[in-house]
């Protein structure tokens, strides 16, 4: 019996490394692949004979390289909208879990329902509005549609039920307004979920790659993955630079990952057991 | 004002920015769509006239969106089931170690928090003929001949489904792993010492209690694959969705037809029959998995 | 007698100070236009020292260019000119005007400074023919381009081959390059003895190239109809495409494309535009040349494009008066020269040209230029990808190439059908 489980463990770690080689290996070739010149990239050797760091310098500090500009672009729109997703989204959470009003449940049905309206169908109209406005290829305009999620309302709305009634009466009995309710105590109680929650807003932030490819005309307001899309130039495709440009869009993610690992896994758990 | 009439002033003040919010980003523009897919709307509003049913009628008679959608339906329904199948399986595997766990699954969700596009490059430049693909170094130097893959109208939309397993995997693992932690061990120690061996336990206990979380995963694989977007832009030749169409899905085909074709009107078309196929598809399956989970 | 005189003279001061009214108000405001182009480094450079030179010329203009990916010129310029936020001038692919023109982001120019003369003396016969629509002219060119043949004369050498002898037919081009291609243990090519890239050059080499060598027309004179689903476009087709099935010479997107095979030395030769010179000069161990497309049948054709500048409809007033001049000057022969150094494209002008018949690699492709034809597309992107899966149908697919172009010339004119309807 034991020996059954000790073989099944032992099969069983030799198939899940199995996977991870499959899952890191594309990190590796890619990462191995930046320190390639445009000659090394094409031969047949692994590792580069003779690796270099031309290809991160041209990215970062040639002057015809836009890389700093998009790095700058996506860092400043993930952090503006998640910024907005905190504050709103933990907002309405709070509002729909702790206050009696009618129409609730409509409403948290209807945001809720938003779920499901893909974005394929909403860039059309969004884009028809950002002309009219003029807000195509404009900060604002790439920003707009992120500002706020479904999703994490509902997740807020799950966390603020938690907290006991008594500590918001006892603040309002001393006189304090709602909203100061709201940032001197809410907030600080869902301090853990609302973790979770920029995490994970800046991370699909960062990786969103549909809108930002179509309210952006011109380098000038590219994210980094719209860069990177738009990167061939005239001399075709430039593999060494497009891998090392790959491996400067991934790196903030994977030291963020790493660092807030815990609660990365958490927020995923919890996005499929909401049940 | 009672106490009660001022609370529910103060919640739908606090209510009323976010609200705004979701009316007009969200369902405001569905309505628009629906408005804009009954005209022949271009690139701006000029020169738009109503034409009814007209966009919705060339839409579904266009033989590159019905490409589009028979490639569509083949990503998920090959695409969701590997995902859900492979995860579940290693997420089993992942159960019967002690040590490690974590390390694994940090290795498993890198690819689902990593920027698709810079993994869709990667994995392009990683399935490119000889001799500057690895793959197919790899392959030749077993003395096997080469894999067309990307270039292969057979092969290629497979390719890209394959990545998109790739990158959803780690998310479908975890989630699958937290399930099967979730089931109580008495029920577990109960059955094996009812004499049950391993196949019954996971056929009997493991997989029925499994069922919500296999539902919503089915759920959201489906849904995922049947929007495939960023992976066939950037993995086909000039974002065109060849080689000869094998691999534009729907989402490709909105785009195409609303940003290179200026033709809003009928993309928006498109994009409402998206829309209700999978609306359809999600009802379906959960009716399907309704009647299985209620038992 | 004195009213008279009184009245003339009053006529005349108030001529007068007419005059001095009008000479007041000329350099009084500045004029800012802005110029639109898509991204080039070489071609944004040379206009941003043309906008220098030109300022200084006329201190009361200012110019203000802005660029755009190739990718995504189109979308801005339909998103922005009919809303009003677009540019005076800009500039367009030759192949973009119908679609332009049709769509209403050009403004006709004016007989007055663009007569029909002024183009037939100044400019080539296909220039003259492509910025035409409905016989009002829209565009104006600073520079053209042909197509020629390409080869590394480093591979040559390594063939056997006198790497001073590019192959003059077509019959010469096939055998060199099954003679150039290299194959690895599984029968792979890892040297293409010629660069097969429909979605390069390639479709525009098959379309006013090889049909018209094998004895057929691509399109019949107003660009309306395609005429080339006939025996010899078919022949062309089944040319083209057994380099790539039967000799194995090469195949669309070995090596990515064909420009990164050619470059990176993978590709030993290859069928490009005269664009291409600025940027494999920046190579110094590519050793390079160009010779004139090959003949067949005795006949001989190349392929004209040109990227072509335009008044946006949207100018108007004293803008429109400043775009006219500055559209006048980069047009002008001094542009064309400063734009034949800088980025290496030759001079609309064919006198101009005519004098670089000895410069090297430009004078190959100005002989081309001799006997060009230009396109001219209603959707350029489509047209273009009806050649490439035609071109695909048949290597991929296996279809009988003459049912390939069948169906392409039914694709494709419907396409033109539905822009002119």
């Amino acid at each position: 019996m034991l020996r059954d489980v000790r073989r099944n463990t032992w099969i069983a770690y030799t198939l899940l490394t199995l996977l991870s080689i499959f899952m890191i290996f594309p990190f590796f070739w890619m990462l191995v692949s930046s320190f390639k010149d445009a000659e090394q990239i094409f031969k047949a050797a692994i590792l580069p004979s003779n690796p270099t760091t031309a290809n991160y310098r041209f990215l970062f500090f040639d002057r015809h390289s836009k890389f700093p500009l998009w790095f700058a672009n996506s860092v400043m729109v993930a952090a503006a909208t998640t910024g907005s997703v905190v504050l709103f989204d933990s907002l309405l959470g709070y509002t729909l879990a702790k206050f009696v009003f009618p129409g609730k449940k409509l409403i948290f049905l209807l945001i809720m329902s938003t779920l499901m309206i893909p974005t394929e169908m909403l860039v059309i109209p969004w884009y028809s509005l950002s002309i009219t406005l003029k807000w195509v290829d404009s900060y604002w305009g790439i920003m707009f549609p992120g500002m706020m999620s479904a999703f994490g309302v509902f997740l807020m709305r799950q966390f603020s039920s938690t907290i006991p009634d008594e500590l918001i009466d006892a603040a309002r009995i001393d006189g304090q307004t709602e909203f100061r309710i709201f940032l001197t105590i809410i907030l600080p109680l869902l301090g853990s979920a609302l973790a979770t929650l920029t995490i994970f807003n800046f991370i699909g932030n960062w990786n969103a790659f549909l809108w930002p490819l179509i309210i952006a005309s011109g380098p000038a307001k590219f994210t980094l993955p719209v860069g990177l899309a738009n990167f061939s130039g005239e001399l075709g495709n430039e593999w060494h630079l497009i891998m090392a440009g790959a491996t400067i869009s991934m790196a903030p993610l994977i030291l963020v990952f790493l660092i807030f690992q815990r609660k990365i896994i958490r927020g995923i758990t919890l996005s499929g057991l909401k049940g | 004002m009672t106490i009660a009439g001022k609370r529910i002033r103060t919640a739908y003040i606090f209510l009323s920015i976010p609200l705004a919010f979701f009316l007009l980003v969200r369902f405001f523009p569905m309505l628009y769509a629906l408005v804009m897919s009954l005209t022949n709307w271009g690139l701006t509003a000029r020169n738009a006239r109503f034409i009814g049913l007209e966009n919705f009628r060339n839409v579904l008679t266009d033989k590159v969106f019905l490409t589009a959608l028979a490639n569509t339906t083949r990503y998920a329904l090959i695409g969701a089931p590997l995902a859900i199948l492979f995860s579940l399986f290693f997420a089993m595997q992942l159960n019967r170690i002690s040590r490690g766990q974590g390390l694994y699954r940090l290795v498993y969700v890198l690819p689902y928090i990593t920027p698709v596009v810079a993994v869709s490059w990667v994995w392009r430049w990683i399935f490119q003929p000889p001799p500057i693909g690895i793959l197919n170094s790899l392959i030749g130097s077993l003395g096997l001949p080469a894999l067309g893959l990307l270039l292969d109208p057979e092969q290629a939309l497979h390719s890209i489904t394959a990545v998109n397993v790739w990158v959803e995997l780690g998310y479908c693992i975890t989630i699958f792993l937290a399930g099967i932690q979730n089931i109580p061990n008495e029920y577990i120690e109960a059955a094996k010492i009812d004499g049950a061996n391993g196949w019954n336990v996971l056929t009997r206990i493991t997989l029925p209690l499994l069922l919500p979380v296999t539902l919503f995963l089915t759920i959201m694989q489906g849904i995922q694959f049947m929007r495939i977007f960023t992976q066939v832009y950037n993995m086909s030749f000039q974002a065109q969705g060849g080689p000869l169409d094998s691999t534009k899905s729907v989402a490709l085909y909105i785009y195409q037809t609303a940003f290179t074709k200026f033709q809003l009107g009928a993309a928006a078309s498109a994009s409402l029959v998206l829309f209700a196929i999978i609306m359809l598809i999600t009802l379906l399956q959960m009716k399907f998995f309704d009647k299985r989970i209620n038992y | 007698m004195k009213r008279v005189f009184g009245l003339v003279l009053a006529i005349g001061l108030a001529a007068g100070v007419f005059a001095e009214g009008a000479k007041e108000t000329g350099p009084a405001e500045p004029v800012t236009i802005t110029y639109w182009q898509y991204f080039f480094q070489t071609k944004v450079d040379v206009i941003d020292i043309l906008i220098q030179r030109f300022q200084a010329e006329n201190p009361n203009i200012k110019v203000e260019q802005v660029t755009f990916p190739y990718e995504t010129f189109n979308q801005k310029v339909a998103s922005s000119v009919p809303v009003g936020t677009g540019p005076d001038v800009l500039t367009l692919f030759c192949g973009w005007q119908p679609l332009y023109v049709k769509s209403g982001y050009l403004q006709e120019l004016s007989p007055k400074d663009f007569s029909p003369d002024y183009f037939r003396q100044n400019f080539f016969p296909f220039v003259e023919e492509s910025v035409k629509f409905d016989g009002k002219y829209y565009s104006v060119p600073t520079a053209v381009r042909s197509l020629s043949l390409f080869w590394n004369k480093k591979l040559f050498r390594e063939a056997g081959l006198d790497p001073e002898k590019p192959p003059t037919t077509l019959e010469e081009l096939a055998e060199y390059a099954k003679k150039l291609t290299k194959y690895d243990a599984q029968g792979n090519v890892v040297q293409a003895g010629l660069a097969m890239q429909p979605t390069g050059q390639g479709h525009s080499w098959i379309r006013e190239v090889l049909i018209r060598q094998f004895g057929g027309e691509p399109y019949s004179a107003d660009g309306r109809k395609v005429t080339y689903n006939s025996k010899a476009g078919a022949s062309a087709l089944q040319w083209y495409t057994d380099r790539i099935t039967k000799d194995k010479v090469g195949y669309p997107n070995f090596a990515t494309d064909d420009v990164t095979a050619f470059r990176t030395q993978k590709a030993a030769m290859n069928i490009d535009g005269s664009f291409r010179i600025a940027a494999y000069k920046a190579i110094p161990e590519l050793e390079w040349q160009v010779a004139e497309l090959p003949v067949y049948n005795g006949v001989k054709s190349n392929f004209a494009s040109f990227w072509t500048h335009g008044i946006s409809a949207g100018s108007k007033g004293a803008k429109l008066d400043a775009a006219v001049k500055f559209l006048k000057y980069i047009t002008s022969p001094q542009a064309q020269e400063l734009w034949l150094e800088k980025v290496g494209e030759l001079p609309a002008n064919p006198e101009l040209a005519y004098k670089q018949a000895n410069t090297p690699y430009v004078g190959t492709f100005l002989k081309g230029l001799g006997y060009a034809k230009a396109t001219i597309f209603v959707d350029e992107a489509g047209q273009r990808n009806v050649f490439v899966n035609m071109v695909d149908e048949v290597i991929l697919k296996n279809r009988a190439p003459a049912d390939a172009i069948a169906d392409a010339a039914k694709t494709e004119q419907k396409l033109i059908d539905d822009f002119w309807k």
